[in-house]
């Protein structure tokens, strides 16, 4: 039998989850917790410099490597900084455990310096919470929050722990619980055999179908399912923001991503499609745009492993409730050896969705012409080559946010990580720092704009303490482009608030941290740029490239209408 | 419609919360609400009455069963099912009112719990029209308080809201 303090059991019980990283920021309530963290070797602290950047730098760990991301934050403002990454993690279903001091249990309510109610404040933005009442629970609820973070639909979980539960002195018996029950919890394991059945027989009698997929097939690590289901039965398949990667975006198949600044074809395929099999996917309303024109002519397959995600907004006509790769593996094996009803059918619908795709082809954007700003778009393809596309990409929000998403081609699930369901501003810096560390022998790129960098780039500091080398691409318009493209075409180009006045010389501001920065301004000065952004993949390379600000993103839906009503370019609308 | 939602949840601090908490982030309504331990003292019981229409009512429900703490649910206005709230009312007892009162409690079933020389506490328990019907008749007399438990429910027949 081993007695530990509270502060020593959460060091170990991280130590035998298989803790690798946890990210955190001390303060008086966490000091107890810190000193036991201080005095083993295993599980490896990172110090951030905001805590925002350490729930962000979690999440982009546990997106790239399936586990949970792990913060340790202090009370009060150490734990409302937090809040953000918390919501964003939640909005995009990604497993994440946040400890957070807490003031000593006797003050508890009685606004005591640095206290804050954590857990009411983080309820709606949880999957579950706990409050620690008594050291000796402090193994079980630890293993109950690592179990719920990562199970069923996985989300963020947040532990919050008084001071006084970590004292030093008070020691208890320490036994690392292997597994934990909760009788109210009981994630599905598998979908419905007979509504299975159903959507085969649905999906084999198509004529004109198309997948839709979403982030529950790149969580539940179901891409390689989707993939042989995909191309056994030939039809298209579209891609949600979040479930990027999950089909491989080269082949001939993938229409590329939907919604709001989806694809011309994924959004017209939807449109006409007869059958729509959505798995992973929960009809957010930047994919359906309105619902009441949504896909008129289509039956709807909707797997998802959350059954309030079914029917929350397009109603399912065949409903399948489990997680996306069992009831992939059991479409797979209902298909095999069957022949589709109507091939004649689908040679013809490939033949409208090729001639959606190739109306496109060379239209997509105007390339930047001699003495022009180079456009955001040109950037992004050239970051795609000189990668191989191969990189980790994750992204701040706004319009290089979707230019990343559209012209860097993914082929592996996992690699686009982007705050889709919030659009947190400051996600993509600290996310790529915690992808970096799983992953030192990638590639990781950081595509942001002069704004949403702004809002992290005090982890710079974070960066040089662990040598954390990621590539910063800063799509530089001076601008807040995604706000100045609502305004150019909602308030008659009143541009309130969206320039970027008084930039800061990133050269410099970069060169103080001890890296190297780059700028560049014209298309032949990028190539070599880039190239020499990616030369050393251990070292931190910020590429500042002027881009021309009165861009847009295009296509662009047009609000309340259907799928297929689309702004194609300034000019051009379906 | 209404539908009459009962809850069995763990007795834990923050359970009703979230509970609650579901209903105002989700933009759902919340009628009456009532919660006490059961025989298991590791349970609550929680009912809500809530209006909505079958595709909020699905949601609520699909979204109270993804809370942690809720062990088990019934919409209690699918099936036949036995609905009460208790109500204290404290109305005007004077002069010829005095038997007014008295007489329409007796026509109620209601029971006078409480006594003074110038107004009487009454007790009622029944469906939720009933009460407003009840109150509806002592509201030319005066009503001087009000006190409704909020509804709870039961279903009728073999089916059991158990573990």
């Amino acid at each position: 039998m081993e007695l530990l303090s509270g502060a020593d059991m959460i060091a170990r019980f991280l130590q035998d989850e298989g803790v690798e990283y946890i990210y955190g920021y001390p303060g008086g309530a966490a000091l107890h917790i810190y000193d036991a963290l201080f005095r083993q070797d295993k599980v490896k602290h990172i110090l951030v410099r905001h805590e925002q950047a350490a729930t962000h730098a979690a999440d982009g760990y546990a997106r790239a490597s399936g586990k949970p991301g792990v913060v340790l934050v202090t009370s009060g403002p150490g734990a409302t900084n937090a809040v953000t990454g918390i919501a964003t993690a939640y909005m995009d279903s990604i497993p994440m455990v946040v400890i957070c001091g807490q003031v000593m249990s006797h003050l508890i309510g009685d606004d005591a310096f640095q206290e804050t109610d954590i857990v009411g404040v983080t309820r709606p933005i949880v999957k579950h919470s706990f409050s620690i009442k008594h050291p000796s629970e402090i193994p079980e609820v630890l293993k109950k929050a690592f179990y719920l973070a990562s199970t069923g639909r996985p989300g963020p979980v947040v532990v919050d722990i008084p001071k006084d539960m970590t004292s030093p002195t008070e020691r208890y018996e320490y036994v690392y619980p292997k597994k934990v029950k909760l009788r109210s919890y009981n994630p599905v394991t598998r979908g419905h055999t007979g509504q299975i059945k159903k959507a085969v027989e649905l999906m084999l009698k198509a004529k004109r179908p198309v997948f839709y997929t979403g982030g529950g097939v790149v969580s539940g690590g179901a891409s390689e399912a989707l993939t042989d289901l995909v191309r056994r039965l030939g039809y298209p398949i579209t891609t949600t923001l979040m479930g990027i990667g999950a089909y491989p975006q080269g082949d001939r198949q993938c229409l590329g991503w939907l919604g709001m600044h989806g694809s011309y074809e994924s959004n017209m395929a939807m449109h006409h499609a007869d059958l729509i099999i959505a798995i992973g996917a929960r009809f957010d309303d930047r994919v359906t745009n309105n619902t009441s024109k949504f896909c008129p002519t289509a039956k709807i397959i909707h797997v998802d492993i959350d059954p309030s995600s079914v029917s929350k907004t397009v109603r399912a006509d065949v409903p399948i409730v489990g997680p996306a790769g069992s009831v992939i593996n059991e479409m797979i094996s209902l298909v095999q050896g069957k022949e589709i009803a109507h091939p004649e059918a689908l040679g013809e619908w490939w033949q409208k969705v090729d001639g959606w795709r190739e109306e496109r082809v060379g239209k997509l954007y105007e390339p930047s012409g001699p003495g022009e700003k180079i456009k955001p778009q040109e950037v992004i393809e050239a970051m795609c080559r000189v990668t191989r596309g191969e990189a980790f990409v994750t992204t701040d929000v706004g319009q290089h946010q979707m230019f990343a998403a559209q012209y860097y081609k993914f082929d592996k699930p996992n690699r686009f990580i982007t705050s889709g369901g919030l659009g947190t501003m400051g996600f993509g810096f600290p996310a790529a720092m915690g992808i970096k560390q799983n992953f030192p022998e990638d590639q990781v790129i950081c595509v942001t704009g002069e704004g949403s960098f702004q809002m992290m780039m005090q982890e710079l500091s974070t960066c040089k303490q662990y040598g954390v080398g990621v590539k910063i691409v800063n799509l530089n318009n001076a601008s807040l482009g995604m706000v100045r493209q609502w305004q150019d075409l909602n308030y008659k180009s009143r541009h309130a608030h969206s320039y970027m006045e008084s930039l800061p010389d990133f050269q410099k501001l970069i060169e103080a941290y001890g890296f190297t920065a780059l700028r560049v301004e014209t298309l032949d000065e990028l190539e070599p740029a880039l190239e020499r952004t990616f030369a050393d993949k251990h070292e931190l390379v910020f590429l500042d490239v002027q881009v021309d600000p009165r861009e847009h993103v295009y296509p662009m839906q047009v609000p309340l209408g259907s799928m297929r009503d689309m702004l194609l370019s300034k000019t051009e609308r379906t | 419609m209404r539908h009459i939602i009962s809850i069995l949840m763990e007795n834990e601090p923050g359970a009703l919360s979230r509970v609650v908490g579901l209903f105002a982030q989700r933009n759902y309504n919340i009628e009456t609400l009532n919660v006490a331990p059961t025989e298991d003292p590791s349970l609550s019981r929680l009912t809500v009455t809530t209006v909505g229409d079958d595709r909020v009512i699905e949601q609520i429900t699909k979204h109270l069963n993804k809370l942690i703490d809720v062990v088990k649910l019934v919409d209690l206005t699918e099936g036949n099912h036995i609905e009460r709230e208790l109500m204290l009312v404290k109305v005007k007892a004077l002069g010829a009112a005095r038997d007014e009162v008295k007489r329409t409690a007796d026509i109620f079933r209601a029971q006078i719990v409480d006594v003074t020389a110038s107004l009487y506490t009454v007790q009622i328990t029944g469906d939720a029209g009933k009460l407003d019907a009840f109150l509806q008749a002592m509201a030319p007399i005066g009503i001087l308080e009000v006190a409704r438990t909020g509804v709870s429910g039961i279903a009728r027949g073999d089916k059991v809201l158990s573990l």
